[in-house]
């Protein structure tokens, strides 16, 4: 209870004084502009209310496109980190790739993915994917090679089999490796949807940004941030508690 | 009452019990010629014969890093020899000797995902069979191994010397004619080591194996084993072999300070300082025996 409180405290006040500064029309004052696109956190709140239908529609679409986008990295960083773990040969051949390809910068691309493949949900799954393998893949990949040698010397005596080996000592040595991976990449998978759908898109989170961004609707466009941020940490915790509930050792 | 002390009372019952040994185990020895081995240019054994008969105890003894983790496993099959032969119940090749011996690393390592018994279950769900076979099957030794009760505790539950007998029944339950125990019971308080040596003394009695026991303590090594073999600094080499005067004794705290053992582990402690490395052997002290022998090792 104390570890929230003081938080819950500094937000509280930063909220009260963004109120007071918005209301007062200092803050607008300040960045020499008209008042109504300066909203108050309680005109957030009230957008929130008002448009909830429609954001809770679009924030579907982007729930949609992250968790699809998500669960291919999951499967593929999963599968590549053990391919990658068992065979030396493809870690040479590919790790240095895996890590070079992080200098790509692969919001960037994301119009390219949109001309490739239109308007619909592919180019978003595949940016919120390409932005949720490095973690997954990396932290999977650390986590299989960071298991101890006597152990593994230990299961041979022990008369295990290569997968017995596997399933019993490196894929749960791994386990708390791959879950930091998934965290950070739900994290940012949301931002990938919303890049994604900036690139090109007719519905979610992101295309409803850019439509109020053109409408100066400011207050709406905060509810939509406010939205994705929830929906981020809310991805977030679930992984934590799902953590929680399967790594039990730790 | 603390569970380790209640356990060296309980290994010497059945120490004195005639318990039949398990399974018709197959005896099996080991058997060390000629043996060199080295890490590149580093040569960690050089030319090492050794043989230990169907059920001896064996103990090795060395310097800090002269080779002696590496010796049990180049006898494990863990590792192949750079020239000479090692041979477990007749088998040369790194694969017979993998299936004979069973390994207990220094560290417990046992598995934190695992309650203490699918620890000690290991081999047996490693065999394929089905955890609740295995269970049952290791379930007979907690009971014996005076562990009845934390079956499902996890391994951060147990003492330090709960957690190594688990590791030993573990070791154990794999059913391999050959035990390899590298330090056993290094990482364990004085008190606590000297107990789980009488416990070990006592599993030793009522299961016997061929043993391999690597220690860098002359006094488990000659409490424990019916042969001490000194090795030297690397690259090892064996300088000595002894008699242990009253392997596994009952009594270890009495067999300890008998004069006969004292005189034994005075010279094992000798042959330790001929062998080794030079420079090393202005800083071991005095030689010759300590006016009070159980001051010197500080234990009980």
């Amino acid at each position: 209870m104390k570890r929230w409180l003081l938080p819950t405290l500094v937000f509280v006040a930063l909220i009260g004084a963004w109120q007071v500064a918005a209301t007062s029309g200092a803050l607008a004052d300040t960045l020499h502009l008209e008042s109504f696109l300066v909203p108050s956190p309680s005109e957030i709140a009230k957008s929130l209310w008002e448009n909830r239908s429609l954001l809770a529609e679009n924030a579907w679409v982007t729930l949609k496109e992250v968790l699809l986008g998500f669960g291919c990295a999951l499967v593929a960083g999963i599968a590549f980190a053990v391919a990658l773990h068992l065979s030396a040969m493809l870690r040479r051949a590919f790790y240095p790739l895996i890590i070079a390809s992080q200098t790509i910068p692969i919001i960037v691309i994301a119009p390219i993915l949109v001309v490739w493949f239109g308007y619909g949900i592919g180019p978003k799954l595949a940016i919120v994917a390409l932005i949720c393998f490095f973690p997954i893949t990396v932290n999977a990949l650390d986590g299989l090679r960071s298991v101890d040698p006597d152990a593994i010397k230990l299961m041979r005596t022990l008369d295990a089999s290569r997968r017995q080996t596997f399933l019993r000592i490196e894929a749960p040595t791994a386990l708390p490796y791959a879950f930091s991976g998934a965290k950070i990449a739900v994290a940012v998978a949301v931002i990938g949807a919303v890049f994604g759908e900036w690139a090109g898109s007719d519905s979610g989170l992101g295309h409803l940004m850019l439509q109020d961004n053109a409408q100066l609707e400011t207050a709406r466009l905060f509810a939509s941030v406010v939205v994705l941020a929830a929906m981020a940490i809310a991805l977030f915790a679930l992984l934590a508690l799902a953590e929680r509930r399967i790594v039990t050792w730790r | 009452m603390r569970q380790d002390t209640k356990m060296a009372v309980e290994a010497t019952k059945f120490a004195t019990r005639e318990d039949p040994p398990a399974e018709g185990l197959p005896a099996a020895a080991v058997s060390i010629r000629g043996l060199r081995h080295s890490y590149g240019e580093l040569r960690t054994i050089e030319r090492l014969d050794l043989e230990a008969a169907p059920h001896e105890v064996i103990g090795l003894v060395g310097p800090s890093g002269c080779g002696k983790s590496t010796l049990l496993e180049l006898v494990c099959g863990l590792q192949e020899p750079s020239a000479g032969e090692v041979e477990v119940g007749g088998a040369g090749d790194a694969r017979g000797r993998l299936s004979r011996c069973a390994y207990m690393p220094q560290r417990d390592l046992l598995l934190p995902w695992f309650s203490a018994i699918d620890n000690a279950a290991l081999a047996l769900r490693n065999r394929g069979l089905r955890r609740r076979e295995a269970r049952r099957q290791a379930d007979a030794l907690f009971e014996r191994f005076g562990l009845a009760g934390f079956e499902d505790a996890s391994p951060a539950e147990l003492s330090g010397g709960m957690r190594q007998r688990v590791a030993f029944l573990r070791t154990l339950v794999a059913g391999k004619p050959v035990l390899a125990l590298d330090e056993p019971f290094a990482s364990l308080d004085a008190i606590t080591r000297a107990e789980m040596q009488q416990w070990l003394a006592g599993a030793l009695e009522a299961d016997p194996r061929t043993v391999v026991l690597v220690t860098h303590d002359v006094e488990e090594a000659l409490y424990l084993s019916d042969r001490v073999a000194v090795l030297s600094a690397r690259p090892a080499r064996v300088v000595e072999e002894l008699s242990a005067p009253a392997p596994r004794a009952p009594d270890r705290d009495a067999a300890v300070i008998d004069p006969k053992f004292v005189a034994s582990r005075e010279k094992a402690m000798s042959s330790l300082r001929k062998g080794a490395p030079i420079g090393a052997r202005g800083s071991l002290g005095t030689e010759g025996v300590p006016k009070e022998p159980r001051g010197e090792t500080g234990r009980l």
